[in-house]
């Protein structure tokens, strides 16, 4: 192993330009797919904010006692899908009424609003669906006059996250197909320039798994330094868009750059494995 | 040694290259590998060394069976074979030393052990004192003396030699012939497949004379019957 890692180094340092070239071609790869990566990021955060706005106002029968009300918001609240049940008296519901009106706040005379149970939903239960659900079992109790979600808006929320969802995926897929790609023959291109010296390997009786170690331990090197260039490339790209946009965009936290350190790791890795084990068939 | 049974080989494009070739090199033995150019020769050598397999027949070498190779077995048993060709096949960015040295590298020969087993092949081929140079500063003959020495460096049983003075002149030749006599007289065999009829004249050692693919004669030098090279 220590050959091996003694050969990889070697060969990174006899061929500088060639090393310097698949590295910067990884980056640049990574790059293009760490940018796709942030941009879903951001898109999902601004998708979430907004799916936190999803809220199931149940309106509670005048005359309700409060301690039925608290008791059946504390039923609510311990459904699985529901992360919190807000009682709202008839007083806090003027006041809300009012704030929102602003100008207008004097349409409302005190005691037209009827107070009401703020249900939402923990996130991964805000579609439709659950949203129903929940909806209907708040319905069963019997001090409960109506129950408000704004169907419609979810539903359309529902469907731009779907599209959302299934664009990202597809481009999320694209692209890291052309990273694997472009890598690949790259990498390619350093098992071709060292291909005398792996015919004279297997002459002199190396086995395909000591011609293949320092291929791999240069694929996995070059991998984490295209890696980490690529983030620094990100970083830069958004901390330009944030000077020149004035928008809080959302970096990757820690994660997320472990992951993607790991990813250009194993693409090095196995773009290597793959390069040298076709060349090691062929000859 | 080697042993060659009933052996063809056929090529999808060129076609039949060897058909039915029989012969065995027996531990120990020099012989020459001659015919024109496109005879066989070098699909023989490529058997041997198990760089192909045979479409018929059966190929055995130092008791390893061309019907039940496997890639690791073929490496094991090229440790045990020198391969020496007319071009050398050296590491250009690696000197004398580096080269032979290399052998033994890739075979996981302990560290410790391989500069005494390179420096004993690179006087025995005469290189003393051209341990530290590369490829590039040394000549021909010299190049294939450092080729020799990298075959030599791992004690193989049989030395395979694909016109190893094709490209040398003629008093490198001599000289590189010279090397290679020596070395089967210290017991290791030799197959030698070569143009070069003088060479082949100035000894009595076993001719496999090859035409078309196929074994034309396996003997003593049959002089002035056998068909000029090419």
């Amino acid at each position: 192993m220590r050959l091996a890692i003694r050969d990889a180094l070697a060969t990174m340092r006899k061929a500088p330009l060639l090393s310097l070239l698949s590295v910067t071609t990884i980056a640049f790869s990574l790059f293009a797919f760490a940018l796709f990566g942030l941009v879903a990021l951001n898109i999902k955060r601004a998708l979430e904010r907004v799916e936190e706005r999803v809220e199931i106002r149940a309106f509670v029968a005048d005359g309700t006692r409060i301690e039925d009300i608290a008791r059946a918001a504390d039923e609510i609240a311990r459904y699985s899908e529901v992360q919190s049940a807000t009682i709202v008296t008839r007083e806090q519901a003027l006041e809300r009424a009012r704030a929102e009106l602003g100008e207008f706040s004097d349409v409302f005379e005190p005691g037209v609003l009827p107070a009401s149970i703020d249900v939402r939903m923990r996130p991964g239960f805000r579609d439709p669906r659950n949203v129903e659900a929940i909806s209907s079992r708040i319905r069963t109790f019997d001090f409960v006059d109506d129950v408000r979600y704004g169907a419609e808006w979810i539903a359309q929320l529902h469907k731009l996250r779907n599209i959302a969802g299934a664009t990202g995926i597809a481009l999320g897929v694209a692209f890291a197909v052309v990273a694997v790609i472009i890598i690949g023959a790259t990498i390619r291109m350093t098992v071709l320039a060292r291909s005398t010296e792996i015919g004279i390997m297997r002459l002199v009786g190396a086995t395909d798994a000591f011609i293949r170690r320092p291929f791999l331990i240069e694929g996995f090197v070059k991998g984490i330094l295209g890696g980490m260039l690529a983030l620094a490339f990100t970083w830069i790209a958004a901390a330009v868009l944030e000077h020149y946009l004035n928008f809080q965009a959302l970096f990757f936290d820690n994660r997320l750059v472990a992951f993607g350190l790991a990813g250009g790791a194993l693409i090095g890795l196995f773009g290597s494995a793959f390069a040298v084990g076709r060349h090691l068939k062929r000859v | 040694m080697i042993q060659f049974f009933n052996v063809s080989k056929e090529y999808p494009r060129s076609g039949l290259a060897l058909s039915d070739a029989t012969f065995r090199l027996h531990k120990g033995e020099f012989a020459f590998l001659t015919g024109p150019s496109g005879a066989g020769k070098s699909t023989i050598l490529r058997l041997a060394y198990f760089e192909e397999r045979p479409t018929n027949g059966e190929v055995r070498v130092s008791g390893v069976s061309s019907d039940e190779m496997s890639r690791r077995a073929v490496a094991k048993l090229r440790r045990r074979l020198g391969i020496v060709f007319q071009d050398f096949r050296l590491l250009e960015d690696r000197t004398a030393e580096g080269n032979v040295a290399f052998a033994l590298e890739v075979t996981g020969t302990r560290r410790d052990q391989i500069a005494p087993r390179v420096n004993r092949v690179l006087t025995q081929v005469g290189l003393a004192s051209k341990f530290k140079a590369y490829p590039s500063e040394l000549s021909g003959g010299e190049q294939q003396r450092v080729a020799i020495a990298r075959a030599l460096v791992n004690d193989p049983v049989v030395l395979i030699a694909d016109e190893p003075t094709g490209n040398l002149d003629e008093r490198a030749t001599r000289g590189v012939f010279q090397l290679l006599r020596d070395i089967n007289a210290s017991g290791t065999a030799v197959l030698m497949a070569t143009h070069n009829l003088d060479l082949v004249r100035r000894t009595d050692y076993r001719t496999i004379e090859m035409d078309a693919g196929r074994i034309v004669h396996d003997g003593a030098f049959r002089g002035s019957d056998v068909r000029t090279a090419t």
